[in-house]
């Protein structure tokens, strides 16, 4: 089990490098901001598991703070920053 | 026993999250990408913390590594709604597999 932990913690990083490819090619702005949904959750499991492998619970808290972060900057920005209409659909 | 659940539930997270990865770079469009990732990351997490919870050390702080999900869920629902109405709302026209 613990011999787990550390490479599922690996893989999902290495998740999240891949995924920034796509946010810097995304044609709008939103399949940016999908970077943080991303973040919020692959990094809220990373910490999880990080958590666990070193025996810091304080980690889950920041688990726990990074997901609200992904909340409320993507209702933000959903609702208020993203007013352009140039950079649209290909 | 426990031990093998968790791990088997580790590697049914990481396919899962590997599979909003792969969704988020091979879909076409805002909407079937946020379809990838409000619903496979999430399952993906879900796994994960399942699996976690299942090996710590108190009934707290298994409840605590439980109760990351149903916030992570309800926010993602909220912000996936959030960003394709405004989407819609932008006039974005979803993709269509013989042109738009």
């Amino acid at each position: 089990m613990n011999t787990l932990v550390l490479p599922v913690a690996l893989f999902l990083l290495a998740n999240l490098v891949i995924a920034l490819v796509a946010a810097a090619r995304g044609p709008t702005p939103a399949d940016r901001m999908l970077m943080v949904l991303l973040i919020g959750t692959t990094g809220t499991g990373i910490l999880v598991l990080l958590a666990h492998a070193m025996h810091l619970s304080a980690l889950v808290d920041v688990a726990l703070v990074l997901a609200l972060l992904a909340a409320t900057g993507g209702i933000a920005f959903a609702k208020r920053a993203w007013q352009d209409k140039e950079s649209e659909d290909d | 026993m426990i031990e093998w659940l968790s791990m088997a539930l580790l590697l049914v997270g990481a396919f899962f999250f590997f599979a909003g990865t792969v969704g988020l770079l091979r879909f076409p469009d805002v909407y079937s990408r946020l379809h990838a990732l409000a619903k496979a990351d999430n399952l993906g997490l879900g796994c994960v913390l399942l699996a976690l919870a299942l090996q710590a050390e108190s009934l707290s702080a298994a409840l605590k590594i439980l109760i990351i999900w149903p916030l992570v869920l309800a926010a993602s629902a909220g912000i996936g709604f959030a960003i394709a109405h405004r989407a819609h709302t932008l006039g974005i026209a979803p993709w269509r597999k013989d042109g738009p």
